[in-house]
């Protein structure tokens, strides 16, 4: 009896290994962000458009906000673009954009070239408000909630298909929760 | 005739030359892996502690670097931070903390030992039992089997 149920209790353990291994869907670069259900870190940063204004994401509590890292050096974040532009055309929610470790100007020749998304651009030159987000790449947009907590972090280009299955129940949950 | 004692000081470069390469791979490491592109810690203390804990480190671009070896920006800007840190006389479990709280466990090249890891420091020591248990059950099982090198008897065995 064992000698058959052993392998074959062997053979359907490996089988799961690999189902959850091999999975081609799964990116095994995605990391899970230890802040989902955290408070929002707090940053205060000039604005890339108008450096003598600050920009603080403490202006926005109360509200579901988005907010998308990106760069100019950043090849998807050119790709997710057009996208955010449509997306920011539906008025859901506000968009908040981080500048991460990029050039001022290039930034805002970006933005003057293709649009801005974006409801305020904090500009983050030296990367320190990227580290308490635990961005390591871009681009990457997150979901704030009303109460300031951070409710979604997504990794990879922004598409309207990704917005409407991943963001829109969120974004619709998040406000019967905080109404 | 003088033909060795000219090879001498050929061979005795050479062993040196070995030697200079071990010791300066163990006196000179941060050299080595560029940690320190940010410049050196003036306190040696610190700058021992800075490259223990940047060695502790995973860098998130290139995963399977730590952010000592790796020159990936964003393990630029975290060994700068842990600079900084360490120069603010912040402890190094207070460092991990930072680092684990933004990134998660994973930042954690050598994971510490707690109940959660436990399993991924004692599989190999499970493996070993097992492999053990095998062999055992094997060799075992093979010495109570007739001794099997007997001459072949007669054609077509094979």
């Amino acid at each position: 009896m064992w000698k058959f149920l052993l392998p074959f209790a062997a053979f359907v353990a490996l089988v799961v290994l690999f189902a959850f291994g091999l999975n081609p869907s799964r990116d095994i670069h995605a990391l899970p962000s230890p802040l989902i259900g955290k408070p929002a870190p707090a940053f205060t940063l000039t604005d890339l458009l108008e450096p003598s204004r600050p920009v603080s994401n403490e202006t926005l509590k109360g509200q579901v906000y988005v907010l998308n890292v990106f760069a100019t050096w950043c090849v998807p974040c050119r790709e997710e673009h057009a996208a955010l532009l449509a997306i920011s055309q539906q008025h859901v929610v506000p968009i908040i954009g981080l500048n991460w470790k990029d050039q001022r100007e290039s930034a805002k020749q970006w933005l003057a070239q293709l649009g801005n998304p974006y409801q305020a651009v904090a500009f983050d030159g030296d990367g320190r408000a990227a580290i308490d987000w635990g961005v390591y790449g871009a681009p990457e947009t997150y979901l704030v909630d009303g109460q300031g907590r951070v409710i979604f972090k997504f990794i990879s280009p922004m598409t309207q298909q990704e917005w409407d299955r991943e963001f829109m129940p969120r974004i619709a949950a998040a406000r019967r929760g905080g109404a | 005739m003088s033909r060795p004692a000219a090879r001498l000081p050929v061979i005795t470069a050479m062993l040196a030359f070995v030697l200079l390469g071990f010791m300066g791979g163990a006196a000179f490491p941060a050299a080595v892996e560029g940690v320190d592109a940010n410049g050196q810690l003036e306190d040696h203390a610190l700058q021992t502690r800075f490259e223990r804990i940047a060695s502790e480190l995973r860098c998130l671009v290139c995963q399977n670097e730590t952010i000592a070896d790796s020159n990936a920006d964003l393990a630029v800007d975290l060994r700068q931070q842990v600079r900084e840190m360490l120069i603010a006389g912040k402890s190094d479990d207070a460092i991990f903390d930072f680092m684990t709280n933004r990134y998660g466990e994973f930042v954690r090249f050598k994971p510490p030992l707690e109940l959660k890891t436990a399993f991924i420091w004692g599989a190999p020591f499970i493996m070993l039992l097992l492999g053990g248990f095998i062999v055992y059950r094997v060799v075992r099982h093979r010495s109570g089997m007739p001794v099997d090198d007997e001459p072949a008897t007669g054609p077509g065995t094979n």
